[in-house]
């Protein structure tokens, strides 16, 4: 027989995805909020940016090259889906140095010890910005102000932080917080960009609408009845809601951080127990903790209870009442 | 000053009452263990292997305390000599084995048994064996994806590159048998351990016919009959197509290797028996049987230059550790040619 | 749109051959007829070496309720009867026929002409399609007769013929449902009286509207049967997930069968052959097959005998392409690789597919990134991430309890996987591993 025949268990069809096909779709829907973000900031976005993406595969490469020894993996490109959303997580005027030392925590201590891609307990790229905001809490809320914008008013403070200085929920307008002509971390402040790249996500069918629906409901939930409980009516009803999903890193925390897979549970009912919880303790930090946003500590919270999660929260079975 | 001794007091009086507690507590959940378990524990190897069918060598230690009858326990890693001292500790009867090693009963290499196909899924042989024949034509023959190699705690098979095949370093295996469990078409075979790892074995275990097996291996077992007719002590058996040796009847005179036609049967640690240059020097012998192992002599002989340190040595050594049965084997052999015999010796 | 109620996949249809009519492939010099064609224990041979035999003829008889019987495909002298590879390269005990001509025996019908009425009772019925050696043709080769005894204390509540043909690729039950429709339509008809139900379902996926159209038109003059069209989504035709669809009842885990929620079910082409069986007296010589592949020259459907060796069919189809390629007895989903292609067509073998180069080869797995896919894909509601990760550390409780004896094998876990991982290689594994515990466990409590 000139040609050998090959033989392999069934299925003999494979996906059309691929990790690395993935990692691509998740860079190309945060995109839109980087330009966005360039457009507000300035060209300080991206120098950010391409420094955070260079370190995480840089130092990716190097723990697999000399320390792991193991196969590399940065073909994948899911340090370069770290090293955005690290950067998206940051001032656009923070120190370089800073953003290396943010990279090195996120891929060396919160991905690489933990075995690499799928095996990390909690998102890098979160625990990369945790550990600077408590490390340079000066520099990660030094926030520079939008290029054209004039919000003199907030002299350089994130919406959420006016508000909890006792600001209105109205301090922006609808327009502004869905633009992102505010203050805030560079990936965080064009609501409309980065819900285009949920868009985008979910017509790849990289990820289920689940997680991110949830969170945002949830939040959106909490403060209708915070709103109602505290005596609110009419326009404040819905203003603080809609203040709250808009505002802050909910959107993109809610779209590209709690649907990061490793990070969160296996099944669809896991997920939506593990969205409430997002949303909740985002809003509890959000209203009555020290900080002004939640979002992250939500998350990483939230993350260290997956395992738990998966454990008893089961996929329904085919015939099982 | 009042702070400090306040303090003291109340460090004290805590730590008191939590030892108080604790004592209460150990007292109700405490767990009656025979000493001798921790004791015959340290005496078996640890290895945990599951050699003797407990799931550890704790589960084994406790059974040897508590079970009156420890005959049929017995952990192959220490060996005869473990079960002794186990035994005499607890003043009961120890089980008597004879050392094993794990044999690998296939010779189908890659250049005697040719890849018809490329096997594509994952590389386990338990898998590769529900799914279908293996990468050759031989339903029966090892199928290289080791199995046993992953099966091995003491790293004493390996799969060789250059055959395709995985080798036992009988000074490493225990006898353990995890895998002869691990191999699914049961090639793998615990056989008693000659002194200097001598061996005689067949290496093959298909059941195909003939012709069939021909096709597909050039070192298969024909079931042809010649070894059983020329062994003197009725160790050999052919059924369904296949010869087996007993190694309990075996003495290793080694007749029945330069007999195969195929070189099936595979002689380690021992130089070969010389060959009768024609028909007349072999009475037993059928003559057209006589004809075919001169040709092929040089394929056999590869098989016997196994790398083990017993190779080396003259086959004068055997007799010492040979039974009386064996010695009269020898002898035999060597009134009946006694030019060719002493060959060997004098080389080395 | 009816589908089932979880899981699923949509693998590219490739639905080749769907506009080619069937053909009858030259009846071959040789075959070679396998005694073990089915489930269950293999046929006893009723023939020896040198025996004349007709078509149609009793070859081998079934050795009990749980065997079917098996048919000479054509006329000639029978040459051995032994062992012989089998499309994996296992050997069976296999007759083999050499062809003399066509001859047939006594009593059986061979003409086209529709035969409507069907006076014989339940009994009778079965005991028609278990002379014809009738199992079920989509693949898994259930004995028919079997199927359609219903056990004592069961009850069947309705009939679902399952023409979904979700596997990609494979077109025969498509174009035996479109050529052969009145006959099927009547099939359905027997095999209602057989079971005692007067409802009749006939599940078709949403991507054969002319097979739809057409089994509807013909319904209309048979009262208690209607076509139901489904969302086209793989495993469908999967016997509990096209219950499920139809009538939205889920069979139990297994022990479970489809009879415990009322159903039974007969895939599109065994219809047909139960047709031929009760109405004609034909036993079960020959199938549709649907050679195919991309690389083929020409993919076609091919009336084929029993017994005729696969290289035959791929030579109609214009032969192997350059290079290495698989051959799957099946389609690409379930289908099993070949490495024998002188082995012959069994009554289970719906299609040979084709598969040449980057579809042949399976790409590199990489490590798992706990995406997910494959539970949200499992219509069984099973976790294969889990159940493949536990099976490799060999903790057979653990996937017990996570109920891996549920798995169907269908292969969507593995399909969706954007690493690549080989989840259902280990998976099945692990079922056979439970499966032998299971067994062992229960021996052992007889004793």
């Amino acid at each position: 027989m000139a040609n050998k025949l090959i033989v392999a268990p069934a299925p003999h069809v494979q996906s059309v995805q691929s990790t690395a096909s993935i990692m691509r779709d998740v860079v190309i829907a945060l995109m839109p909020a980087l330009v966005v973000s360039t457009v507000v900031f300035g060209a300080d976005v991206l120098r950010v940016v391409a420094l955070s993406v260079a370190a995480c595969v840089a130092f990716e490469y190097l723990i697999q090259r000399f320390l792991v020894r193991g196969p590399l993996t940065i073909n994948n490109g899911s340090a370069v889906v770290t090293g955005v959303l690290l950067a998206f997580n940051l001032p656009a005027t923070i120190p370089w140095w800073i953003v290396l030392i943010g990279a090195f925590v996120a891929i060396a201590v919160a991905k690489m010890t933990f075995g690499g891609l799928g095996k990390n307990p909690f998102n890098p790229a979160l625990v990369g910005r945790v550990f600077l905001l408590v490390a340079y809490p000066v520099q990660m809320t030094t926030w520079p102000l939008p290029v054209n914008g004039s919000f003199d008013a907030l002299s350089g403070a994130t919406p959420l932080a006016a508000v909890k200085h006792g600001a209105a929920a109205d301090v922006l307008g609808l327009q502004e917080m869905l633009l992102g002509n505010m203050p805030g971390s560079l990936g965080e402040v064009a609501a409309l960009a980065l819900l285009c790249g949920f868009v985008y996500l979910l017509w790849r069918r990289v990820i289920t609408w689940h997680i991110p629906v949830t969170v945002l409901a949830t939040m959106a939930l909490f403060a209708f009845i915070y709103a109602l409980s505290s005596g609110e009516s009419g326009a404040a009803l819905w203003q603080l809601p809609l203040f709250h999903v808009l505002a802050g890193g909910a959107i993109l925390g809610a779209v590209f951080m709690a649907t990061d897979y490793s990070t969160s549970p296996m099944t669809i009912r896991g997920g939506v127990i593990f969205a409430v919880g997002i949303g909740v303790i985002t809003m509890l930090i959000r209203l009555w903790g020290a900080y002004p946003e939640g979002m992250s500590f939500a998350i990483l919270i939230m993350n260290a209870c997956v395992p738990l999660i998966n454990k008893y929260v089961k996929p329904k079975r085919f015939g099982v009442k | 000053m009042q702070v400090l001794l306040y303090t003291i007091l109340t460090l004290c009086v805590l730590g008191i009452l939590a030892a108080v507690v604790l004592y209460f507590v150990a007292q109700k959940f405490r767990v009656e263990e025979d000493p001798r378990i921790d004791e015959v524990e340290k005496m078996l190897p640890g290895a945990n292997c599951g050699g003797c069918g407990f799931a550890g060598c704790r589960g084994m230690a406790d059974a040897l305390v508590k079970r009156d009858d420890i005959s049929e326990l017995f952990c192959p890693v220490g060996g005869g000599d473990c079960m002794k001292a186990v035994a005499a500790y607890l003043g009961k009867a120890a089980a008597e084995k004879q050392p094993e090693v794990a044999t690998v009963r296939c010779g189908g290499t890659c250049e005697k048994r040719p890849r018809t196909n490329d096997y594509n899924g994952v590389r386990s042989c338990a898998v590769a064996s529900s799914l279908y024949v293996g990468e050759t034509a031989c339903a029966f023959g090892c199928l290289g994806f080791g199995d046993c190699v992953v099966a091995c705690a003491f790293d004493a098979i390996h799969i060789n590159p250059a055959t395709g095949l995985p080798e036992v370093d009988p000074e490493k295996c225990t006898a353990c048998g995890a895998c002869v469990k691990a191999c699914p078409r049961m090639i793998i075979e615990l056989r008693k351990k000659w002194p200097k790892n001598r061996a005689v074995y067949v290496s093959c275990v298909s059941k195909d016919k003939g012709a069939v097996v021909m096709k597909a291996c050039k070192a298969g077992c024909i079931g042809c009959g010649k070894c059983e007719k020329v062994c003197a002590f009725g160790a050999i058996t052919v059924a369904n197509n296949l010869a087996y040796i007993d190694p309990q009847k075996c003495k290793l005179c080694r007749k029945c290797v330069n007999e195969c036609p195929t070189g099936t049967i595979r002689l380690v640690g021992m130089d070969p028996l010389p060959r009768e240059p024609k028909a007349p020097a072999a009475p037993k012998a059928a003559s057209a049987a006589a004809k075919e192992p001169v040709k092929e002599a040089p394929k056999a002989a590869p098989v016997a230059e196994k790398p083990t340190p017993a190779a080396k040595e003259p086959v004068k050594t055997a007799p010492k550790a040979a039974p009386a049965v064996k010695q009269e084997a020898l002898k035999k052999e060597k009134a009946a040619e006694p030019k060719q015999t002493v060959a060997p010796v004098e080389k080395s | 749109m009816k589908t089932f109620p979880m899981g699923g996949v949509h693998p590219s249809e490739n639905k080749l051959s769907g506009a080619k009519p069937i053909e009858v492939l030259p009846l071959p010099d040789v075959v070679t007829i396998p005694l073990a064609q089915h489930i269950g224990a293999p046929a006893v041979a009723k023939v020896a070496k040198g025996d004349r035999v007709l078509t149609g003829q009793l070859l081998a008889e079934a050795a009990s309720f749980m065997s079917a019987n098996i048919h000479s495909p054509v006329s000639g002298t029978v040459t051995a009867v032994d062992l012989q590879p089998n499309g994996q390269g296992l050997r069976q005990m296999m007759i083999t026929i050499k062809r003399e001509g066509d001859e047939w025996a006594e009593g059986i019908d061979r003409s086209e002409t529709l035969v409507r009425e069907c006076t014989l009772s339940a009994q009778e019925i079965i005991a028609r399609i278990k002379d014809a050696g009738i199992v079920g043709m989509g693949g898994a080769t259930f004995p028919t007769h079997v199927k359609l005894s219903i056990p004592p204390g069961k009850k069947a509540e309705c009939v679902i013929i399952n023409g979904v043909e979700c596997e990609p690729y494979l077109t025969s039950d498509h174009r035996t449902m479109l050529e052969h429709g009145e006959e099927l339509v009547v099939g359905v008809t027997i095999l209602m009286t057989a079971v005692g139900v007067s409802k009749a379902y006939i599940g078709i996926e949403n991507n054969k509207p002319d097979a739809i159209a057409h089994l509807r038109e013909i319904v209309r003059n048979y009262p208690g049967i209607e076509v139901v069209p489904l969302q086209v989504k793989y495993p469908q035709g999967g016997e509990k997930q096209l219950i499920a669809a139809v009538t939205g009842r889920q069979v139990p885990p297994p022990p479970a069968l489809p009879i415990d929620v009322g159903a039974v079910v007969c895939n599109a082409s065994t219809t047909y052959a139960v047709y031929r069986a009760v109405q004609k007296h034909m036993p079960l010589i020959e199938r549709v097959v649907t050679v195919t592949g991309k690389a083929l020259k020409n993919p076609r459907n091919l009336l084929t005998r029993m017994g005729t060796p696969i290289t035959t069919l791929l030579e109609a189809a214009g032969g192997l392409p350059e290079g290495d390629c698989k051959v799957l007895n099946g389609g690409p989903m379930m289908g099993r690789a070949m490495v024998q292609l002188s082995s012959p067509v069994t009554k289970g073998c719906s299609g040979i597919t084709v598969l040449s180069g980057r579809d042949a080869l399976r790409r590199t797995a990489s490590q798992c990134i706990k995406c997910a896919k494959c539970v949200s894909a499992c219509p069984m509601g099973l976790e294969p991430y889990f159940l493949s990760k536990m099976t490799q550390k060999k903790n057979w409780d653990e996937i017990e309890a996570r109920m891996v004896t549920s798995c169907i094998e269908c292969g969507s876990c593995q399909a969706t996987c954007p690493a690549y991982l080989p989840l259902l290689d280990w998976i099945r594994l692990g079922k056979q591993t439970v499966m032998g515990r299971i067994r062992a466990r229960a021996a052992a409590a007889k004793k």
